[in-house]
């Protein structure tokens, strides 16, 4: 069995003038999602076009389900499911013939896309509009069905460009809970995405792409980490903590603070924090709180992207 | 059943699978279905109608004959307005889902080029064969109803073939149209270049018929189908999934036109001496075989001038060539001969001809140019033919009124022919990975290094013999030296 199902190496794309796609390398592990941020243009759609043999890279190679995107176009459009940005669904089709035009086309058995069908229309909550023209269709379910067809096939890699976008809350909640129950086993997910909250939701990993290069991957943590630095930790007491900074160990450094709460920063929180409390607690210093300032993934995107965050007006 | 049979089945199933969903869409659109239906029924009722009518009047007049002509005719008709005004299914088939942005889930699925483009081409087929067939159908049953007229079976056989090999064609043109623009919009104005030779072909197709020349109808049946295998041919060589997606398959940027254009013509040469090296050793080579059918096309045409003067002999008196009068010389200057005026005025002549051969070859896969180029052949051959009937010594004549700048100027023929030929099958040998812009335009750039390099400094010298040696040649050959 193939352990990377996804695997890019040096992937370029240009387009005339225009380098949409600048040596990007990545692999997506089995059970693994991994998500693609960055801005408009950034390439995350073409990438992904790449992947699924619709785009001839310009130079470098990728692999899908091990088989060669440019030589073995076919078995690679059968290993995988794309979700277009676009659903471009047919609106005078039903929602149960759309998916059996796109098993057909899969080259499923007539009871397999019955069974998958039905299956996928009762996941996604369309199965009541199932004999209803898809011209009919709300935006939100016009974007299940097509994360519907994406999955008709059951396939091994998913590729889903913006996926919940244009849908309301609980729509996407849907979808996203969706994509999480897809995740695991034998099934790579890359997801393209300009929500930042949604992709720290659903990925293992995440990959930022700017001008057609990939910048930064890793696990949230890990970019986290590298792009803002160590945890900072954020005490909160119940009186001034002007009275208790000499209290602090030399290990701490403080990076702000207010009247009664600061930030500090240390390179190993497991030794100095403990450290940090006791001599609190013998200054007579009464602490109502410790704990390590969440960090979202829009501050390291910001931050890569070359905007640093907005800072908070006040932590209290 | 062997892999090869299996594999086949399988892509005329997918071909199908994609053909069936836009022939159940298209049922369903009532603006297009309605429109179909009423004009496939109401147009072979006006045929109807004006056949009665016809009949009628020319009977009155005793000239039977015209409406025994005209009925055929407008059979025809009945059945190429379904494929006209059907082809807006065609224009649609590519250029449609791209406006809709539903091709890319298509282009995703493990269909493959030729089955998606062949889908698209059967369902782009059907609609207008099958209103086709239902006019003919209304057509012959209202006038076997008015007036008893049946076609023959050959007659019917013509007409059927006839309207499946137009429809063949022009659905054909219409879907690489669509596969080659970015809006339907452009598809719509773009068929106009199938919508103006289809309606010439009516007209040669109606002189033929009113001729009752119904025999060259199989010819232009053979033509047609020709026509359309190498249409479908191109669509499947040009259809490329990268540019369904792009957004810039129509965008007019001049500049790299320009750059392509130079860079073929000069091929990265930095002096002439080095410019000729690589047209000699690159441009040269891959003209060999297109060469060698210029030659062919060149002796056919000879050959069919010699036999065409067996059946149209020049009378005795028009090749009654004496010897030439005393200063005959000064007579041939008054002409423009053996003058620079004289040679510029053929040398613009032969570049014009080579000129229009080229821009008629450039989008008739070579044809309509290399026939141009074969017709002053055929006429030399025409004239041999002629001379040889009247007794003449036709080798010594031709040779002394031809031959001599001939020796220029048919290798010139023979070399922008052969460029031609490469220009206008740049639309059917597109290289791997090349777009059509750009295969088109280094075919032009190829066609200018051949004709820049040698046609037109040969012609120059052919023409040059053609004012200065020739007549001088002619006259001697003429007073029997």
């Amino acid at each position: 069995m193939v352990r990377f199902l996804i695997e890019c190496e040096e992937l370029c794309k240009r387009f005339g003038r225009l380098q949409a796609v600048d040596r990007v390398s990545f692999r997506v592990e089995a059970g693994e999602v991994m998500a693609l941020l960055g801005p408009n243009g950034a390439g995350k759609t073409t990438t992904l076009r790449m992947l699924a043999s619709i785009l001839t890279p310009s130079s470098g190679q990728a692999t899908v389900n091990g088989f060669d995107t440019l030589t073995q176009p076919d078995q690679v459009r059968r290993s995988l499911g794309l979700l277009t940005e676009h659903h471009g669904l047919y609106t005078r089709m039903r929602a149960d013939e759309y998916l059996t035009f796109f098993g057909r086309a899969y080259g499923l058995p007539e009871a397999e896309i019955t069974r998958r069908a039905d299956e996928l229309l009762h996941r996604l909550d369309i199965a009541d509009s199932r004999k209803r023209r898809l011209g009919e269709f709300s935006k939100g379910m016009r974007q299940k069905l097509a994360l519907a067809r994406a999955l008709i096939h059951d396939p091994t890699v998913l590729l889903l460009d913006e996926p919940t976008s244009a849908m309301d809350p609980a729509s996407a909640r849907l979808v996203r809970d969706a994509i999480l129950a897809l995740r695991g086993g034998a099934r790579a997910i890359v997801v393209s995405t300009h929500n930042l909250a949604e992709a720290e939701m659903l990925a293992d990993r995440i990959a930022i792409i700017r001008q057609g290069r990939l910048i930064e991957q890793g696990t949230p943590a890990d970019l986290k980490e590298r792009v803002l630095g160590n945890a900072v930790m954020e005490l909160r007491l119940t009186e001034p903590v002007d009275g208790h900074t000499r209290a602090l160990p030399k290990e701490v450094h403080v990076l702000e603070s207010g009247e009664r709460w600061l930030r500090y920063a240390t390179d190993d929180p497991a030794r100095d924090n403990p450290a940090l409390l006791r001599s609190l607690a013998e200054a007579g210093a009464s602490v109502l709180s410790l704990a390590e300032r969440p960090r979202s993934l829009e501050e390291v995107y910001l931050k890569v992207m070359g905007n640093p965050p907005v800072a908070e007006a006040d932590g209290a | 059943m062997t892999t090869v049979a299996m594999g086949r089945a399988r892509g005329a199933s997918a071909a199908w699978l994609v053909a069936r969903r836009e022939l159940r869409d298209f049922s369903r659109d009532w603006r297009l279905l309605g429109p179909i239906l009423l004009l496939t029924i109401f147009f072979p009722w006006l045929m109807n109608l004006t056949a009665g009518m016809a009949v009628d009047f020319v009977n009155r007049y005793g000239a039977p004959l015209v409406a025994e002509r005209l009925i055929p005719f407008l059979l025809l008709v009945v059945g190429f307005f379904p494929i006209s005004f059907c082809l807006v299914i065609a224009l649609e088939s590519f250029a449609g889902e791209r406006e809709r942005q539903s091709i890319e889930p298509l282009l995703a699925a493990p269909i493959s080029n030729r089955q998606l483009y062949m889908g698209k081409m059967v369902a782009a087929l059907v609609p207008p064969l099958a209103a086709a067939y239902l006019g003919i159908g209304v057509y012959l049953l209202g006038l076997w109803l008015n007036i008893g007229w049946l076609p023959t079976a050959m007659l019917l056989t013509q007409i059927l073939l006839l309207t499946s090999a137009q429809a063949f064609v022009m659905v054909g043109a219409a879907v690489v149209i669509s596969s080659q623009t970015t809006s339907v919009r452009a598809a719509n104005l773009l068929a106009s270049f199938i919508i103006i030779p289809a309606a010439q072909l009516i007209i040669l197709e109606s002189m033929v018929m009113f001729w009752a020349r119904y025999e060259v109808l199989w010819g232009i049946l053979l033509a047609l189908m020709i026509c359309g295998v190498m249409l479908a041919r191109i669509g499947i060589h040009l259809f490329n999934r990268e540019e369904l997606l792009g957004r810039e398959i129509d965008l007019l940027d001049m500049r790299w036109a320009g750059r392509v254009l130079r860079s073929t013509f000069f091929a990265g040469a930095r002096s002439p001496g080095e410019w000729y090296r690589g047209l000699f050793s690159r441009s040269l080579p891959q003209l060999k075989i297109p060469a060698l059918i210029m030659v062919l096309a060149l002796v056919l045409g000879y050959t069919i001038g010699i036999r065409l003067s067996a059946t149209y002999t020049l009378p005795l008196d028009v090749l009654s060539i004496g010897r030439a009068p005393p200063g005959a010389e000064l007579d041939l200057r008054s002409f423009g001969l053996l003058t620079g005026r004289g040679w510029a005025w053929v040398m613009s002549n032969n570049l014009r001809a080579i000129l229009l051969a080229s821009f008629l070859g450039a989008f008739s896969f070579g044809v309509a140019g290399v026939v141009l180029l074969m017709a002053p052949v055929g006429i030399i051959g025409y004239f041999a033919g002629n001379l040889a009937l009247a007794g003449l010594n036709a080798p010594l004549l031709i040779g002394g009124l031809v031959a001599p700048h001939g020796l220029a100027e048919v290798p010139a023929m023979i070399l922008a022919g052969a460029a031609i030929l490469r220009l206008g099958l740049a639309w059917v040998s597109l290289p791997q990975g090349t777009s059509l812009g750009e295969s088109w335009l280094r075919a032009v750039g190829e066609w200018a290094r051949v004709g820049v390099g040698l046609v037109v400094p040969l012609l120059a010298v052919a023409a040059a013999l053609e004012v200065f040696v020739t007549p001088l040649v002619a006259i001697r050959v003429l007073t029997g030296f």
